[in-house]
């Protein structure tokens, strides 16, 4: 499955984005926070790229920059070829009805004061999808039972489901509008695992049935690694790493991604590790950055080139690599 | 386990309940848990399964309406279930303490982290301040903490949150307790933070002899850390061995579909293994077996009665009915 790419065609590509943050009242004079700097990334149509790293590396900002839902500091944006990093609102409607969102806390994501039907049927209201009445409760039941919901919970209010269910509704809700690119921002973080692993089929089937391709976030290297067909590796704003996941498990050429992968506590006794290097110290603030690769503060193998200057990206295979030294293949 | 005077901690029939206007919530169902010295003890299960009241519990923390209507915990063989406020405050802290899964919502934002770890041994022990702060800055070391003498005088929101974590451990271990319980310690961590705490929590058990007890719904950080496992649905023990037992020879289906849901490392999945349905409500829990409805290995008997604990091997209990008397059915 992961080796395929599903098509060839570019669906999303992002140039050189960069995202900063002002920081409000900041004593030293002008500072921000450096969230999202310098990222190129193609999403191809089909495909499921996933956005791993640690909290704070700028991964759901830039998930969010590249719909378009937070405005870009600089850097271009290209949907389908057409260029919408400054695009006017009511032109960009109609791209942005290809993209949807899925958030990571149910019960923050809903309104609670809406019930099933009309968080449904919102998106399709907006866009003037439904003939009438009728027609929108049967698109709405339609939705319904393709995330598995029973149709007569039809005028049920978000608390009246469980958190596998509510997650079960944004994704109806993000379905709706027959997207092109749906972001999952961490959509199963928030879930029990026995629930995570139906919510984590059901994308997979949506996405067989309807080409759908995702930009799917997420801290948990296990489930990036069942549902994505590529990886990108960020740290602290920057791409570490891309590559088609099974390589890029397999042998990672970036030593953060080593490390990410082998922190990880597997569910198998048989592996501890006690004498495993461990990652030290903590993640740098994004207000300050380090100079040069901004890993070279927790990295081992840190040379002087690390800290003076940012690594270019190397292609090795299909694999795109930020280091200056990478791990042997 | 015989030998029943060396436990440190013994939970015996444990019930604890809250007594809601909708009826009576039996959150904790009969737990029977025993904690030998030295040992990292893992409560695992998913929400609403009972891992964290069965810990409020022995802490002398359950709120109204919840209380305990059954059972033992006995430390070191001395009944602690009912204690008065002024017994318990001697207990906790002191002999047994508890860290929490947010280490921002346990510390107080307006004091130094030091001198709310100072507080807890002026609190329990006959020393001057001054002795109270060496001690502070010597246990700051001892977990791990960079400039121990500087970071005595941060206030928790200067601090990452793995350093807090290590704050919270160093208070929890400050008094040298017998038992300390850890309800999801890293959760909220990103994964190589985590990995440092766990090796640091292995490093308490066998250098200092604490016993843990480690709350958690992840089986990956269960294989890496703990010697044994009690796994819980619904307020009961569904099953528990030692650890690299339990993942050899997995008995009860809960833990089978548990392990079985987790995104595996290796290989490729083309759909994953899942639970169906959802947890009972313990409101109104199904008349046999608590996992009945979800069950896919049941016989007629699951739905009529309800299993007790059977010993398979010496140390591995499990609650099924395909399992009575001790061999597989």
């Amino acid at each position: 499955m992961a080796a395929e790419r599903k098509t060839g065609e570019i669906l999303l590509e992002a140039k050189n984005l960069v995202k900063e943050f002002p920081l409000a009242n900041s004593r030293r004079g002008k500072q921000v926070v450096h969230a999202v700097s310098g990222v190129n990334l193609k999403i191809y149509e089909g495909e499921t790229l996933a956005l791993v790293g640690e909290s704070g590396c700028g991964k759901s900002t830039l998930g969010r920059t590249l719909i378009r839902l937070l405005p870009a500091t600089s850097g271009t944006l290209e949907f389908k070829g057409a260029d919408i990093t400054a695009m006017k609102e009511r032109e960009f409607a109609q791209y942005r009805r290809q993209m949807q969102l899925i958030f990571q806390d149910p019960y923050a994501s809903l309104n609670p004061r809406m019930n099933v039907k009309e968080i449904i049927a919102e998106p399709l209201t907006t866009y003037g999808l439904a003939k009438d009445k009728s027609d929108l409760e049967r698109q709405v039941k339609e939705l319904m039972g393709e995330v598995g919901i029973p149709a007569e919970f039809i005028n049920r209010y978000p608390h009246q489901f469980s958190g596998g269910q509510r997650q079960r509704i944004g994704i109806a809700r993000a379905i709706a509008l027959r997207p092109k690119l749906i972001v999952c921002d961490e959509p199963v973080s928030a879930l029990d695992v026995s629930i995570q692993s139906q919510v984590l089929n059901l994308l997979k089937d949506l996405q067989d049935q309807y080409g759908l391709t995702y930009l799917f976030i997420s801290h948990d290297l296990s489930v990036v690694k069942f549902i994505a067909d590529r990886v990108c590796v960020m740290f602290l704003g920057m791409v570490c790493e891309v590559g088609d996941t099974d390589s890029l498990y397999e042998t990672p050429l970036h030593p953060y991604t080593r490390f990410l992968l082998e922190a990880i506590p597997k569910a198998d006794p048989r592996l501890r590790n006690e004498e495993k290097e461990l990652l030290t110290g903590e993640i740098p603030s994004p207000v300050n950055p380090p100079s040069g690769c901004r890993f070279h503060t927790r990295c081992p193998y840190a040379k002087e080139i690390c800290r003076r200057e940012a690594p270019p990206a190397k292609q090795v295979g299909e694999r795109q690599v930020f280091c200056h030294f990478p791990l042997e293949g | 386990m015989d030998m029943k005077e060396e436990m440190a901690l013994q939970i015996r029939d444990l019930k604890s309940h809250f007594f809601t206007s909708k009826g009576v919530v039996p959150a904790v169902d009969g737990v029977s848990i025993d904690v030998p010295p030295g040992r990292i003890i893992g409560l695992v299960g998913e929400s609403g399964c009972g891992k964290s009241m069965t810990a409020m519990s022995v802490m002398g923390l359950l709120r109204h309406p919840g209380k305990i209507v059954g059972g033992t915990i006995l430390l070191e063989g001395r009944d602690i279930t009912h204690l008065s406020k002024r017994e318990r405050s001697k207990v906790r802290g002191n002999e047994i303490s508890m860290i929490f899964q947010e280490p921002m919502t346990s510390l107080n934002p307006v004091y130094p982290v030091g001198r709310q770890v100072q507080e807890a041994i002026l609190l329990h022990q006959k020393v001057t301040k001054e002795e109270a702060k060496q001690r502070v800055i010597d246990i700051f070391k001892e977990v791990g903490i960079p400039e121990p003498e500087k970071r005595y005088y941060s206030y928790p929101h200067q601090l990452s949150g793995g350093l807090r974590q290590r704050v919270m451990i160093g208070m929890a271990m400050v008094c040298r307790p017998k038992v300390m319980i850890a309800d999801e310690p890293t959760t909220a961590l990103d994964v190589t933070i985590e990995a440092q705490i766990l090796r640091l929590m292995k490093r308490l058990r066998d250098e200092l002899g604490t016993s843990i007890i480690l709350i958690t719904h992840n089986m990956g950080v269960v294989a890496e850390v703990c010697d044994y496992v009690y796994v819980m649905y619904a307020g009961n023990v569904m099953e528990q061995a030692e650890t690299f037992e339990l993942f050899e020879r997995t008995e009860h289906p809960y833990t089978q579909g548990l392990l079985k849901s987790i995104p595996k490392l290796d290989g490729k999945e083309d759909r994953l293994y899942t639970i169906e349905g959802v947890v009972p409500n313990l409101l109104h829990l199904p008349k046999g077996c608590n996992f009945c409805n979800r069950c896919d290995q049941t016989v007629e008997k699951c739905f009529v009665e309800k299993p007790e604990l059977y010993e398979t091997r010496e140390g591995h209990k499990v609650r099924c009915f395909r399992y009575e008397g001790g061999v597989k059915a």
